[in-house]
């Protein structure tokens, strides 16, 4: 369990204040794959290293699993830290050691005597499909079996807690996969929380149950994850998802084509069935421009863009009364 | 012809062997006292720079100081300069013992200032990594940055050894003996091209075999 309650993080720039974290609050339950989406220079990297406190809070107060963990120091810091891995954008393996000992290096920070190391770093190359590569050096690797390793480094020491700091930003789509295919696989079988942060809208529909939105150092948006694609609330929302349908609907379409509306369905709904029932009821002339559904955690979520054409407004009001029951209606205009 | 090579081999006869076990005394002594202390140096320099303690800042300003102010002296004046501290040190002032003393203290904040800049080269990423894992700073040390620095440091190392070969020539001429007084007793006082010749090809040859080993060591730890 991890807890932020009102933290701040302002730097010092040129005797200028700059806050980076604004009055943040947020729960992140036992267990929970939550995950912190936002533009560049939100603060998600700032608030996630305030956790193991590579960043200290400015003002506010940090829970990790029910301890407050704020002004922690020295030894008792070194142990928090013991409990909560971490792996970041560029991998950062030591480049100069062998990927045993990148692993063995997170079990020495823990005292683990030198007769277990090897065995428990064998047993961590093994979970994440490296057992082969012990003796090689980081360089050899893709940069899904680099960041493979770098998982197996911040497991090392069981932690209960998982940072993941833009974890797949620089990774081709087939390292995507294999990384969120090893990391899952891990969640499933071991009690983790993982607080991810990416600004890839893929990666956050394959791996997320929570997300929190961030922008200009401000959580503006924040909820299962299926909620916030389905239905955003916040404009930074909203550009973030934007980005994710948008590519499938030509230019051309929305510019000549009016009157579209981009139908959202939750969950398992029928709606061609809808499609042809209002359109015969209201004696209506509907053209689907495009159509989509996507799986958000194991749920499906399907977006229409049609074209309501009609002559009697009164109808079309009907049609549209009709279909806001079932899903959401929004006018669309190129955004949602 | 003959008799220039005559002269020469005679010289080298009788001066030959005194000159490289001088010469191996300075370098050996200087090289080893620097090569240690040049580190701990460089790592102390390194490690208070971005220390956030009152006491971190102050070691660091009084190194940082001392380091150049040592480096600004030019070797010849810094020779004179220890001779006190010298005798002090080791009860003579001329000798290979005696120079070894100048010799290393400019060899320490040479290296120093290079391990230093190997140091702080290190990928920020990687040390941060480490902190995330929970090491402690004495395991960050030993595991993470002397590992990730270490060609550069024996970069740095080879380096040192080959200005400290040059030193020692001049350490030579204020009493220090060795191959580079060789050539300037003999070479350049007394007209002795052989000599002169046979003590460059000599150094060149040791300065060669210093890069070469360096460079190899250094293409071993880099990955
Ligand atoms: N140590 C620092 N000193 C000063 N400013 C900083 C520091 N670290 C971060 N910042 C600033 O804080 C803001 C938030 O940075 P942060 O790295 O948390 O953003 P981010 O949301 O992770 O962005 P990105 O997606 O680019 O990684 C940025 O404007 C950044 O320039
Ligand atoms: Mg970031």
């Amino acid at each position: 369990m991890i807890k932020f309650d009102s933290v701040n993080v302002v730097f010092e720039r040129k005797n200028e204040q700059f806050t980076a974290v604004d009055n943040v609050s947020l729960q992140i339950d036992q267990g929970n794959f939550y995950g912190i989406v936002g533009p560049s220079g939100a603060g998600k990297s700032t608030l996630v290293r305030t956790v193991n406190l590579l960043q200290r809070p400015t003002s506010g107060n940090v829970f990790v699993n029910g301890q407050n963990v704020t002004s922690y120091k020295d030894k008792e810091l070194r142990d928090l830290r013991l409990g909560i891995g971490m792996i970041f954008q560029h991998f950062n393996l030591i480049k100069n050691a062998s990927i045993f000992s990148n692993v063995a290096l997170a079990l020495r920070a823990s005292n683990t005597p030198e007769n277990e190391i090897k065995n428990r770093v064998y047993e961590l190359l093994e979970l994440v499909g490296l057992k082969d590569k012990a003796d090689v050096f980081p360089n050899l690797l893709s940069g899904g079996q680099k960041q493979r390793v770098a998982i197996a480094r911040a497991l090392a020491n069981k932690p209960k807690i998982l940072l993941c700091d833009e974890a797949t930003s620089a990774l081709d789509p087939d390292n995507t996969k294999e990384v969120i295919a090893t990391l899952k696989s891990i969640k499933e079988n071991y009690p983790l929380t993982v607080l991810f942060i990416t600004h890839q809208m893929e990666v956050a529909k394959t791996l997320f149950d929570e997300v929190a939105v961030m922008e200009k150092g401000r959580v503006v948006e924040q909820g299962s994850c299926y909620d916030i694609f389905a239905h955003p609330q916040s404009q930074a929302a909203k550009n973030l998802i934007k980005c994710s349908i948008k590519g499938v609907i030509p230019e051309e379409i929305l510019a000549h084509e009016k009157d579209l509306y981009l139908i959202t369905y939750k969950e398992e709904c029928a709606y061609e069935s809808v499609i042809s029932y209002i359109s015969r009821q209201f004696n209506l002339d509907i053209s689907i421009i495009a159509g989509n559904i996507e799986y958000i955690q194991k749920k499906p979520l399907g977006r229409l863009l049609i074209s309501l054409k009609s002559s009697d407004e009164q109808s079309k009001a009907k049609a549209l009364a009709f279909i806001k029951e079932k899903a959401f209606v929004h006018e669309f205009n190129g955004e949602i | 012809m003959n008799e220039l090579i005559s002269s020469t081999v005679t010289i080298l006869q009788n001066e030959l062997y005194k000159a490289i076990y001088e010469t191996l005394i300075m370098l050996a002594i200087s090289f080893s006292l620097s090569l240690t202390c040049g580190t701990v140096l460089g790592f102390v320099l390194y490690l208070t720079t971005n220390g956030h303690s009152v006491k971190s800042k102050i070691v660091n300003k009084v190194t940082s100081a001392l380091v150049n102010f040592i480096r600004s002296i030019p070797f010849i004046i810094l020779v004179v300069f220890t001779l006190p501290f010298t005798f002090f040190l080791v009860g003579t002032k001329i000798g290979p013992i005696a120079a070894s003393v100048p010799l290393a203290i400019t060899a320490t904040v040479f290296l120093a200032r290079l391990v230093e800049i190997a140091l702080a080269e290190v990928d920020k990423g990687v040390l941060e990594a480490a902190y995330a894992c929970g090491a402690s700073e004495s395991l960050i040390i030993r595991r993470v940055l002397l590992v990730e620095a270490a060609p550069a440091i024996l970069r740095g190392i080879t380096v040192t050894f080959i200005s400290l070969i040059g030193f020692s020539a001049m350490a030579g001429m204020v009493g220090g003996g060795g191959i580079g007084n060789l050539a300037v007793q003999y070479g350049y006082y007394r007209y002795e091209t052989g000599i002169m010749i046979f003590t460059i090809v000599f150094l060149v040859i040791i300065v060669q075999i210093a890069q070469h080993v360096g460079d190899f060591l250094a293409k071993k730890l880099s990955h």
